[in-house]
């Protein structure tokens, strides 16, 4: 994580890590995930799914912060993101979900 | 299965045609009303407006004919017994959600109070220009029921037999009234509803997960089981052509499977779903076919004619729709020729004369409408026709 | 790693995906907001009935794992209407876009708020008619570029809150396919509401409407987004009105109380029948 200030107890709060899961062969490369994800953790491949288009891939998966914003914005239904496995289930899992838009004007 | 009492009016009632479909309607257990005022229409409306409060049922006048008869057949996916009623220009607009109807296999009940047209046309006088329109008026091929009743009683027993039929095949029916019969006033015994056989939709109630909406079970004449919303099974209903599963399927095949037993499902039940009257067929030379409020005029044209001496018999539909083929073309090979009566310039004759395919003559008495035909304008075609 | 189940596969028809949507189309993100809304208002989901007519966005119903009706161009307001007046139980939702829902379907919109059916519209406006190749629309702004005004619209677009405000609905909010989870909570709200709720979805079409008009894809529409849009909740929908790459105001305009329409049948038939009449919605209560 990136702070401009370290928090105090910054060494004690486990940050949720996310287990990203893209459904290759349904996503359109229209890369709304790319652009929004507020970690950077995704790219449009070189390569081609089988439909022909670049699909989205994880480069990052280590600072997936499990906010699932891809998954809500993801027009195709191609990519989705849970708690990863080890990680004790904490609030922030369901909160995130119904929480206000990081996108604001 | 027997009426349900609540919507049952026991007894002897003088009736006008209008108030007897509505009659007709509340005995089959039709519960829910959408429906736009129109002329010569409008009372069958009204007395549903006003006796549905009382028997649990839903009235909501629509703004117009093309939300009426969505509405029906969304009001019949919720499980309800649905009906509309209108006339000519009003049917027109419903020809859109009839496709519709047809296509996504909805009972509801369609009434026609027939009206002069084309268009706006003869608002308070009759006709029976829609016959046509009845059958083909929504783009496409498929295959609905029509009934024409000739009395106040047949609107009450024919809009029962009109939603069980359409429950049965799952397919609108129309109630072909017109004008005449519509505001004629005569007397209608309404049974208990302990003698009314009332027919409710078959339900599927098999795994939810395994419904398929429009899977033909064997046995169970080309018509599928029905699920209502609400009920769980979660299905997807669809206007575009669909295979078992309801999904959308673009292609030829499907298309074939899916048409065909739309059409298969009515042509094929033809014998069960046909019915018609004779009199005095037999031995008859001259057969006049009619239907509706002409039918009323022909029996005194037919009077005129056999005290004239002449040898003819009347055969009147009752299913305009399947046309009763099988019986016609029994008729045509017995007769000398076959006389239409009907008020338009000629529409059911066209079936006439496909049915009887040149194996006896045939001979139209049209009229525009407006009012009903003169006996002896059509005493005088049986004779020409007994030549 | 397709191991896991899609967290939506018990509201979506996944054996029908991929779906038939362009790529950086927003009605995708719509149905995603939905299936979070469902969820979130936890209404039982075999109590819930879609309906869409016909266009892109009148395919919304055929990906939906509830009960789901596609219908006829225009008509998917009345024939919601008939299946939530037919059984009060159900929560009847509309989805369907801005032509079929306003221009072929407009009079059914303005009656159905009027009477206070109690149903859910959720109107995906991407300012044309998409599947039949990018025409103009109710919602076509001045000046803007398709296949039947090649020189540019001149006709005044509708605006939908403003609309639905006018013509009764109880609930009325905008938001954009970017703001989704601002539209979850909006749908949320308009499904757990009473009477006929409106919310308007502003969604890309970069197949159509931004090629003709040469604005990008799909991520460039959601950035204009990100740059035109003003959150104002409970603005007066008079001034909503969306002109061609201006700002979009957005958010939550009309919250407000009035019968819904079997309410106000069960009232005036309790004042006439007293006693002798059973309430017709009283399973919705």
């Amino acid at each position: 994580m990136r702070y401009w200030r370290k928090p105090l107890d910054a060494d004690e709060i486990e940050v949720p890590r996310g287990d990203i899961h893209i459904v290759e062969s349904q996503c359109k490369g229209c890369g709304f995930c790319v652009e929004y994800c507020p970690r950077d953790v995704l790219e449009l491949a070189s390569g081609y799914n089988l439909k022909g288009y670049h699909p989205a891939v994880v480069v990052n998966e280590a600072e997936c912060v499990n906010c699932q914003l891809c998954e809500i914005i993801c027009p195709e239904f191609s990519i989705f993101v849970r708690l990863k496995n080890n990680q004790p289930v904490c609030a922030t899992d369901i909160d995130l979900r119904k929480g206000v838009d990081i996108i604001e004007s | 299965m027997k009426a349900d009492a609540k919507g049952v009016l026991t007894g002897a009632h003088y009736l006008d045609g209008d108030h007897a479909c509505a009659e007709g309607a509340l005995a089959a257990g039709c519960r829910f009303f959408a429906g736009y005022p129109i002329t010569p229409s409008t009372e069958v409306a009204e007395r549903i407006a006003s006796r549905f409060p009382l028997v649990g049922g839903l009235f909501v006048q629509m703004e117009d004919e093309l939300a009426s008869m969505a509405a029906i057949l969304g009001a019949s996916w919720a499980g309800k017994k649905s009906m509309t009623v209108t006339s000519g220009p009003g049917f027109s607009l419903m020809m859109e959600n009839i496709g519709l109807g047809a296509m996504t296999e909805t009972p509801c009940v369609i009434v026609n109070v027939q009206r002069g047209g084309p268009s706006t046309g003869l608002p308070t006088l009759p006709g029976q220009q829609d016959m046509m329109q009845a059958r083909w008026g929504s783009h496409g091929d498929y295959e609905i029921i029509a009934v024409v009743p000739n009395s106040p009683q047949e609107c009450f027993d024919l809009t029962i037999e009109a939603f069980n039929l359409s429950e049965k095949y799952r397919v609108p029916v129309m109630v072909m009234m017109d004008e005449c019969v519509g505001h004629m006033t005569e007397r209608v015994d309404i049974p208990a509803a302990s003698e009314l056989e009332v027919y409710n939709r078959k339900l599927y109630d098999g795994p939810k997960d395994q419904y398929l909406p429009y899977k033909v079970e064997n046995g169970n004449g080309q018509v599928p089981l029905m699920a209502n919303a609400g009920d769980g099974y979660r299905f997807h209903i669809t206007g575009l052509t669909h295979d078992e599963r309801g999904y959308p399927a673009m292609n030829a095949e499907v298309q074939q499977q899916c048409v065909s037993r739309l059409m298969d499902k009515i042509t094929g039940n033809a014998a069960d779903i046909c019915r018609y009257e004779e009199h005095r067929l037999k031995g008859a030379e001259v057969v006049v076919v009619t239907y509706g409020i002409s039918s009323r005029v022909t029996m005194r044209a037919i009077e005129l004619a056999q005290a004239k001496g002449l040898s003819v018999g009347m055969f009147r539909l009752i299913t305009a729709w399947p046309f009763p083929e099988k019986r016609i073309k029994e008729l045509a090979e017995k007769v000398k020729s076959l006389v239409m009566v009907e008020l338009n310039m000629g529409q059911m004759v066209h079936e006439l004369e496909r049915c009887v395919a040149g194996r006896a003559k045939v001979f139209l008495s049209p009229h525009a409408g407006g009012w009903v035909h003169d006996p002896d304008d059509i005493l005088k075609l049986i004779q020409e026709a007994a030549k | 790693m397709n191991e896991a189940a899609h967290p939506m596969e018990s509201i979506l028809r996944m054996d029908r995906m991929p779906h038939i949507w362009c790529p950086g189309c927003g009605i995708g993100t719509v149905v995603t907001a939905f299936a979070m809304a469902l969820q979130q208002a936890g209404i039982p989901l075999d109590k819930i009935a879609v309906v869409s007519g016909i266009g892109c966005s009148g395919r919304v119903a055929g990906y939906i794992k509830l009960d789901s009706f596609h219908t006829t161009h225009g008509r998917a307001i009345p024939f919601a209407t008939g299946l939530k007046l037919a059984n009060p139980e159900l929560t009847v939702v509309v989805i369907s876009g801005d032509g079929d829902l306003i221009a072929i379907g407009g009079n059914h919109f303005i009656h159905a708020a009027r009477r206070n059916v109690d149903i859910k519209v959720f109107c995906i406006n991407n300012f044309n008619y998409a599947m039949t190749g990018g025409q103009l629309g109710p919602t076509t702004p001045e000046p803007a570029i398709t296949t039947t005004s090649p020189y540019g619209a001149f006709e005044n677009p509708f605006n939908l809150p403003f609309l639905a405000e006018g013509s009764g609905a109880v609930y009325v909010a905008r938001w954009t396919a970017l703001h989704i989870r601002r539209l979850t909570k909006s749908m949320t709200e308009a499904l757990l509401k009473k009477g006929f709720s409106f919310v308007e979805i502003i969604a890309p079409c970069p197949t159509l409407y931004s090629r003709r008009n040469r604005l990008g894809d799909g991520l460039d529409e959601l950035r204009h987004y990100h740059d035109k849009s003003v959150i104002k909740h409970g603005a007066d929908t008079r001034e909503l009105d969306i002109s061609y790459r201006d700002k979009i105001v957005m958010g939550k305009f009309v919250d407000r109380e009035r019968p819904t329409f079997v309410e106000a049948l069960d009232k005036r038939f309790t004042e006439v029948f007293g006693k002798k009449y059973e309430p017709y919605g009283k399973v919705a209560t």
